[in-house]
């Protein structure tokens, strides 16, 4: 075991794929010499040379497109997408296209790639270096989304998505890319995509998030501890499809449920889990689903850690929630 | 003192389509008008080839108006077309050697008959019956066939060309000699992925052939509206692309300049923009009706250069055809046809629970739920027609 950061334990995972399989490219914007803007890719041009590490021009729409016909060829792409606020020139390739084909072709062309590209709020990045369109994507049928909270999960989820059959949405929260260090495994492991993983067991309260929002829940359930409130934390992982037996399973041992999210609130991710807890749970709820999230906005500039829905926000929810 | 202004000035040149674009200094041709080839850009295809193309443009006609009217008897839904695009597609197919690839748009259904389509499965993408290789998910024409390399089409503009270009980066990066021709409209020259895809291919000199089918049309937008500039090869210069014109309802012509870009392409001399000079004789599709925006007169006028009465007039003129043999060959199409319609008629819609087939390689448990809800609850009528 190694302590490593998301960054390292991201840039591990590639470096071990990119070894194992030469089917492997990695592409993007500032991806090569330089190694990220984020510094994950760091390292892995000078070992695998720029046909395998790849600075491409500066167009989302053209690294997807491109990387979907690397794919179609049999390669395995894994293109970064440097903020996630700059994914849209791509959604079109990538919802129109990517997910579709496999379905469109009756099954004669499965087209996977995993994109990577940093999530989420909390770096004074504003509205373009901040959102967390999650959502988005999990609406569009024939995509997998993950995002990691921890640098082991990060490596374990990343090789368990580069060796998926289907084409993955990677979110990495880029809040914790630094602070979310830890024991990392060394060599090849995975963390199965599609399960969740309670991060901190308790029997009053049932709060569901992922990726940076982990570490909120943690502070507000430590908190709520004191209180007497003990929460349960399901970290997803894999957002989307979501392992719907693991957030049932603990609400029904709570009997209340707190979902938390940066995304805007409407048609957000946690309207989706508080509908299913709704149809699948729903006799063994004692108080009404809460969700704490970012708001119906603009992601704000100067006044971003009160959009985000940070420990301060989930407490009281979770006493509310418990006290119903 | 300086003014601005928009006038272009006398000498400005537009893309405005007229019949004689084709007779530009620029445009590569072989045909004489009287039906002769010039010898200097003759591509040499032997008697056998010519006759072959004959009959595949010929059968990629006698098809299009069948499913014409098809859809316009109600037995299927939609229907778009490449009349009198047949040279540019059929064409273009042909130059592509064994181990390339065709990224289609999607009038090219000429082209993947001749890359080895079946006509029956082509009859069953028409019907989306189980018997249609995209498992009747797609409209009609949205085909597919990896066994004959032919990719998937989609309905949205300008996509393919982007994942073309990646598609041929890729063979670059394997060392493998693989080329990937893609066809697009006029209109799709608009697109952010055209604009992607030439910036891509040029700056990794990837082994693609990108055909621009310039038919005067996009749905009603003329392909003036497209663009400024006078015609789309000279795009390519801006990216570092080789540019060049062909006369598009020219078999010999559209043979030549796609062999020439395949060759250029395979040794390693980068992509290259094929502009095929055609015109869509028909609407867009059997949904679109012309007579709302195109001008009286002008489908007659293009209708002189049709790409089949043109390559017939050279087959007679070298004495290799007849009218005996023109009415065997629509007598043997007409028979192909009333065949491979019947068989594919006759098939079943697609199995209800493959709906949820190849969403993703297996299915999640939220799409098993769906999936044993819609079995368990009541049948939708008029599926399946």
């Amino acid at each position: 075991m190694a302590q490593m950061n998301m960054v390292q334990a991201i840039n591990d995972a590639l470096r071990l794929e990119m070894k194992r399989d030469d089917r492997v490219v990695v592409l993007g914007e500032d991806v090569g010499k330089v190694g990220g803007v984020f510094r994950v890719t760091a390292g892995l041009y000078d070992e695998f040379g720029e046909e395998r590490v790849i600075d491409t021009p500066l167009s989302e729409g053209g690294i997807i497109g491109t990387a979907i016909g690397m794919a179609l060829y049999g390669l395995v792409p894994v293109p970064e997408i440097q903020f996630a606020d700059f994914i849209f020139p791509a959604y079109d390739q990538i919802v129109s296209e990517l997910a579709k084909y496999r379905y469109r072709s009756g099954g004669e062309y499965p087209c996977k790639m995993v994109i990577r590209t940093p999530v989420g709020g909390g770096i004074r990045g504003g509205h373009y270096h901040s959102q967390s369109p999650e959502a988005q994507f999990i609406h569009v049928a024939g995509l997998k989304v993950v995002c990691p909270s921890n640098a082991a999960d990060a490596k374990g989820l990343l090789l368990a998505a580069i060796r998926d059959p289907d084409p993955v949405l990677f979110f990495e929260p880029k809040r914790v890319y630094r602070a979310a260090k830890g024991e990392v495994p060394e060599g090849d492991y995975t963390v199965p995509l599609g399960q969740a993983k309670v991060v901190r067991p308790g029997k009053d309260v049932t709060i569901v998030t992922w990726g940076a929002m982990v570490y909120e829940a943690l502070d507000a359930a430590n908190k709520a501890s004191v209180e007497g409130v003990e929460c349960e934390i399901v970290d997803l992982r894999t957002l989307w499809p979501l392992d719907i037996d693991s957030v049932v399973g603990s609400v029904k041992k709570t009997g209340r449920l707190v979902v938390v999210h940066e995304a805007p609130r409407s048609c957000g991710l946690g309207g989706e889990i508080v509908a299913l807890v709704n149809e699948k749970a729903f006799l063994h709820l004692e108080a009404p689903p809460v969700r704490v999230t970012g708001f119906d906005t603009p992601f704000p500039y100067t006044l971003e850690m009160e959009y985000l829905p940070l420990a301060h926000r989930i407490l009281p929810a979770v006493l509310a929630t418990a006290k119903y | 003192m300086t003014t601005v202004s928009n006038d272009r000035g006398p000498h400005h040149r537009s893309a405005e389509r007229r019949p004689e674009d084709a007779l530009a200094a620029d445009v590569l041709r072989v045909m004489r008008p009287d039906g002769s080839l010039d010898p200097a850009a003759d591509p040499h295809l032997s008697d056998a080839e010519v006759l072959e193309l004959y009959r595949a443009m010929v059968r990629t006609r006698v098809v299009d108006e069948r499913a014409v009217a098809l859809q316009r008897q109600g037995r299927i839904g939609f229907h778009i077309g490449s009349l009198g695009e047949e040279a540019t597609i059929v064409g273009s197919a042909f130059a592509l050697r064994p181990q390339d690839w065709l990224f289609p748009c999607y009038r090219e259904f000429g082209a993947a008959l001749l890359r080895g389509l079946p006509l029956e499965r082509y009859f069953d993408n028409l019907f989306g019956n189980a018997g249609d290789l995209a498992k009747g998910r797609q409209m009609p024409d949205h085909w597919c066939d990896r066994a004959h390399r032919l990719g998937s089409v989609s309905s949205p503009i300008g996509t393919q060309i982007t994942q073309a270009v990646g598609f041929a980066w890729a063979a670059r990066l394997r060392r493998e000699d693989v080329v990937a021709l893609v066809y697009f409209g006029d209109g799709a020259t608009s697109s952010s992925d055209f604009h992607n895809g030439l910036n891509f291919a040029g700056v990794y000199r990837t082994p693609t052939v990108l055909l621009c089918r310039n038919n005067g049309w996009a749905i009603s937008v003329p392909t003036a509206r497209q663009t400024a500039s006078e015609g789309f090869a000279s795009k390519g210069a801006a990216y570092g692309v080789h540019g060049v014109r062909c006369d598009g309802n020219d078999l010999f012509a559209v043979v030549r300049a796609c062999r020439e870009a395949i060759a250029r392409a395979s040794r390693g001399d980068g992509p290259t923009l094929v502009e095929a000079l055609t015109y869509r004789m028909s609407g867009h599709s059997t949904s679109d009706d012309p007579k709302a925006y195109r001008p009286e007169g002008e489908v007659a006028r293009f209708g002189e250069l049709d790409p089949i009465e043109r390559l017939r007039a050279h087959l007679v003129l070298r004495g290799q055809w007849s009218a005996p043999a023109e009415a065997a060959l629509h007598a043997e199409l007409a028979e192909q046809v009333r065949a491979c319609l019947a068989a594919a008629e006759q098939k079943p819609a697609p199995a209800l629970a493959s709906m949820f087939e190849d969403v993703y390689a297996e299915p999640p448990w939220h799409l098993c739920e769906q999936r044993e809800a819609l079995l368990a609850g009541p049948r939708a009528k008029g599926h399946g027609g």
